[in-house]
């Protein structure tokens, strides 16, 4: 059960590319408008376009494209799953194809195109973001985009603790999870074969020790942070600050410039 | 059971850019019955060998004998559960395996997986308490409730309780005070003589290897660096510290007496009182004295 193999999403990839290098918050940002803009295509060009964008982003951070591709096998079921449910749900334009029972129409060849497009370069460029940027990084720069709502009393410095704090652990549980399943087989659970309701017995002698040694850890940690003074936000300072460098204006240049062309191919 | 390897290698995550390669090459042989130690400094690929022993992993490239039982990187043997009922392992703080109600619960688990029938297992669990050393009053106690040496113990005696012909030692003894780590050591020692297992002990100790293994196997760098009988093996300093390995404590300490005193003193497997009996001997005869 090797489940490092599996799954690529939230997982960094270390390289030097200057996209490794820029600003979280550079990043961030900039994904976010994608997202948002993603929504404005609406043309064969227009999609062509954004795909340019995307693919262009994944080769500059030095990661193959093939292990990025091959990465999101769980989301290429996901995007033809999508297609064909609106191969199937949509009944507007021609009718393409005839069946006994239901028909195909060319609105619906369309739309499903559109539809795994949109929802392909979301994944891709979202991935992009965890692919390039250490989930310390990501959680500094979260706390620095959100310091507005400190005004409100929103606990921002403790939410991006909290969310350190899970990232950091969830390499540690899995490999945990690993090392008890591989000792668990070996006194012959078998967490793969045989009826459903035995599979989810074998799930037990999993699940009680990974708890017993999460909630220990939880108990380490928090007594190791009270043995060095931690006390919350207040007048904390960060080892590595983070900092908006030409690189970053360069790179929100480039993406504007994207978005128009964008809106002059829009149909 | 024999246990052969040849030419293994074993690679993690192949084609990615998280590809390793852990195994390289390797091949040995351990004629059943014998006490095999391996030895080596961190990453040298020792956890990933015993992981092939009860086919958690397969080779990416070599073949794997256990017995009758085949593993190549195409094919597994069609009984997987005979092949790990036969290997036992005990893996690194093997108390992280603990989860049932009661000891006598967790320790009935492996056998009953491996469909042994009630009365025989409860003819074992009297056997297995009693070579890990733990009471039966224990049977009804929480695994949870107990020192971490005696749920070292119980764990052990969770495999041991799968009769498994090879026993696998991944540091049994890791985290425990000096005393607890000998008697550990010394009941697997008394169990593979009386029970005629075959065992491995994968260790960073070099003094548990020499004192008893009768068979090392040095790795590094995923493969076999060096490999004979303890005591041939650790009298070669130069080759051993060239791998980031030391000396057992009783070599070193026969290698200064060389050195201080000039005068030769092999070392055959003698106890530390046999060792100064000898010493004493030497040194008022070559001094004259008597």
């Amino acid at each position: 059960m090797d489940m490092s193999n599996s799954l690529l999403i939230g997982q960094y990839v270390p390289s030097n590319s200057f996209i490794h290098r820029l600003d979280p918050r550079t990043k961030i940002m900039i994904i976010f408008f994608f997202v948002v803009f993603v929504f404005f295509a609406n043309s064969a060009p227009s999609y062509a376009w954004l795909t340019v964008f995307a693919i262009g982003t994944a080769l500059a951070t030095k990661i193959k494209l093939t292990f990025i591709l091959k990465g999101l096998t769980p989301v290429w079921f996901l995007i033809i799953f999508t297609f064909l449910l609106h191969l199937i749900v949509t009944k507007e334009g021609e009718v393409l194809v005839e069946f006994v029972s239901f028909s195909i129409y060319s609105d619906a060849i369309q739309q499903g195109i559109a539809i795994s497009f949109r929802f392909f370069l979301l994944i891709l460029v979202t991935s992009l973001l965890t692919l390039t940027t250490t989930p310390i990084e990501i959680t500094d720069a979260i706390e620095s985009l959100l310091q507005p709502l400190k005004k409100i009393k929103f606990p921002v410095h403790e939410l991006a603790l909290m969310m350190s704090i899970s990232l950091r652990f969830i390499p540690t549980l899995m490999q945990e999870t690993e090392k008890i399943s591989k000792a668990q087989a070996s006194r012959g659970v078998d967490f793969r074969t045989g009826p459903l309701k035995d599979r989810i017995q074998a799930v037990v002698p999993l699940l009680v020790p990974l708890f017993v040694s999460a909630f220990k850890r939880a108990e380490e940690l928090a007594m190791a942070m009270e043995a060095r003074g931690y006390q919350g936000g207040e007048g904390r300072t960060k080892l590595r600050e983070l900092k908006i460098a030409k690189i970053d204006v360069l790179s929100f240049i480039v993406f504007a410039l994207v978005i128009i062309i964008l809106f002059f191919l829009r149909a | 059971m024999d246990i052969s390897f040849k030419n293994v290698s074993y690679t993690y995550q192949p084609n990615t850019p998280f590809e390793h390669r852990a195994l390289t090459d390797l091949s040995f042989t351990i004629p059943s019955g014998s006490f095999v130690a391996v030895v080596g400094h961190t990453g040298s690929g020792k956890s990933t060998l015993i992981q092939h022993l009860n086919g958690l992993l397969r080779p990416t490239a070599g073949e794997v004998q256990i017995g009758e039982f085949k593993l190549t990187a195409n094919e597994k043997p069609k009984d997987m559960k005979a092949l790990r009922k036969n290997v036992g392992v005990v893996f690194q703080y093997p108390e992280h395996q603990l989860f049932d109600e009661t000891v006598e619960k967790d320790i009935r688990f492996g056998p009953s997986n491996f469909d042994v029938p009630d009365n025989e297992i409860d003819k074992r669990i009297p056997e297995v308490m009693d070579a890990v050393h733990l009471s039966t009053a224990m049977l009804e106690r929480s695994p949870f409730d107990l020192s971490g040496g005696q749920m070292r113990r119980v764990a052990i005696a969770g495999v041991l309780a799968m009769d498994p012909s090879v026993v696998v030692l991944d540091e049994p003894t890791a985290g425990l005070d000096p005393k607890g780590q000998k008697q550990i050591m010394d009941m697997f020692h008394q169990l593979h003589k009386e029970k005629g297992l075959t065992t491995v002990l994968v260790t960073h100790s070099m003094e548990d290897a020499l004192h008893y293994a009768d068979h090392v196997i040095i790795m590094d760098h995923g493969t076999k660096y060096m490999e004979g009988n303890p005591t041939e093996v650790f009298t070669q300093k130069e080759k051993l510290q060239a791998a980031q390995l030391d000396l057992p404590e009783i070599i070193q300490f026969l290698r200064k007496i060389e050195e201080t005193f000039h005068i030769s003193l092999p070392y055959k497997g003698q106890t530390i009182p046999e060792l100064a009996a000898e010493l004493s001997l030497l040194l008022k005869g070559a001094d004259g004295y008597e």
